[in-house]
C-alpha cells in the first residue's frame, strides 16, 4: 500500500509510488467524476470566441439537482436567489471545465506514469512525481473526489464510529474506507507541497 | 433591463464621510467560508494561505473559526473582489459566499 507523498529533496516535486490497484481505483474514480460533470448540462467551452460566449445565454441559473454537483457548485449567495443565478450563470461552465480537466489530469498522471489500461500483473508500481502545478491540480481534484464520496455517503463531522461498525463486506463501509484514503493521500500531498 | 450594482452609484457621491465610514463604504462586502465534514483542516489553511496569501498564524485561526463556528469570514472588499474570491474557493472546493458586510 502507498505511503503517500512525500517531497523529494532535491526536486522538491511531490513524489509518490502507487500499486497498480490503487492507481487503477484513483482512475477510474477521477474517470467518474468527469462523467458526473458532464452528465447534467452546462456551458463548457471557455476557450471559444468571446462574442460567442457572451451570446450564450444558456448558463445554467439553478442549482444542480444532484447533491454531488450542488456541493461542488454551492450558491454564492444564500438569500438572493437572482444574484446567485447570475453568478451561477457566469462562473458554473468554467468552474465545471476545471473541475473535469483536473480529474482529467489524474488520470493522464497515471498512465504516463506506466498505468496500463487494463492492468493485469500485480506487481507493477506506479511512480507519480508531481511538479507544483501538477501537485495543486491533484489536490483540488482529490478535494472534488472527496467531496463527492462524502456527500454520496453522507459522511458526518465525528460519525467514525458508525463506518467503523459496519461489515467488512459492506459496500458503503467500502466506500469509506476509500473516502479515508483519499483524505490521507490528499494530507501527504498537501504537507509535500507546503 | 438592468440596473448598475448600488455600490458604483453610491462610491464618490458624499463628500462628509467619517474615515470609519469611508472604509465601510469601500468594503461593504465579504467572503464567508462555511464548514463542511468533508474538507481537511490541513488543506482549509493551505488554501487560505495560498489564495489571500495570509500568514500561517492567521490562515489556522481562520480555519479554526470555521470548524468551531461554522463560519468565517475570510476576505472583505468590492463586490466583484468577493465574488472572485467566492469562485477561487469554490474551485479550490470550498463551500464559499458572499454578502453585504454587517
Amino acid at each position: 500500500m502507498t505511503s503517500g507523498f512525500v517531497r523529494h529533496r532535491r526536486s522538491k516535486q511531490a513524489i509518490a509510488t502507487f500499486t497498480v490497484f490503487e492507481a487503477d481505483l484513483l482512475r477510474s474514480l477521477a474517470a467518474q467524476l468527469v462523467e458526473l460533470l458532464h452528465n447534467e448540462s452546462a456551458i463548457v467551452a471557455v476557450e471559444r470566441d468571446p462574442l460567442e460566449a457572451m451570446l450564450d445565454f444558456s448558463g445554467p441559473t439553478t442549482e444542480p439537482d444532484d447533491p454531488v454537483l450542488r456541493r461542488l457548485f454551492p450558491s454564492a449567495y444564500r438569500d438572493d436567489d437572482e444574484s446567485a443565478g447570475e453568478f451561477r450563470r457566469f462562473t458554473e461552465g468554467q468552474l465545471r471545465d476545471g473541475k473535469s480537466r483536473a480529474a482529467g489530469t489524474i488520470i493522464d498522471v497515471l498512465e504516463e506514469a506506466g498505468l496500463p489500461p487494463e492492468p493485469t500483473g500485480e506487481d507493477l508500481m506506479i511512480d507519480v512525481e508531481l511538479d507544483q502545478e501538477h501537485a495543486m491540480t491533484w489536490m483540488r481534484s482529490l478535494t472534488d473526489l472527496r467531496l463527492a464520496l462524502g456527500t454520496r455517503l453522507e459522511v458526518a463531522e465525528g460519525d467514525e464510529d458508525y463506518w467503523y461498525s459496519l461489515p467488512d463486506d459492506d459496500p458503503r463501509g467500502q466506500a469509506h474506507h476509500i473516502y479515508e484514503w483519499l483524505g490521507f493521500l490528499q494530507e501527504t500531498l498537501v504537507l509535500a507541497v507546503k | 433591463m438592468t440596473t448598475a450594482s448600488p455600490e458604483k452609484v453610491d462610491r464618490g457621491v458624499r463628500q462628509d464621510l467619517t474615515p470609519e465610514e469611508i472604509t465601510v463604504a469601500d468594503t461593504p462586502w465579504v467572503t464567508v467560508v462555511w464548514n463542511d465534514p468533508v474538507n481537511l483542516m490541513s488543506y482549509v489553511t493551505f488554501v487560505f494561505q495560498k489564495h489571500f496569501g495570509y500568514g500561517k498564524k492567521k490562515a489556522e485561526k481562520l480555519m479554526i473559526e470555521v470548524h468551531e463556528d461554522g463560519r468565517s469570514v475570510v476576505s472583505s472588499g468590492s463586490r466583484e473582489e468577493m465574488e472572485r474570491d467566492v469562485q477561487a474557493m469554490h474551485e479550490y472546493g470550498l463551500w464559499a459566499t458572499l454578502s453585504k458586510a454587517e
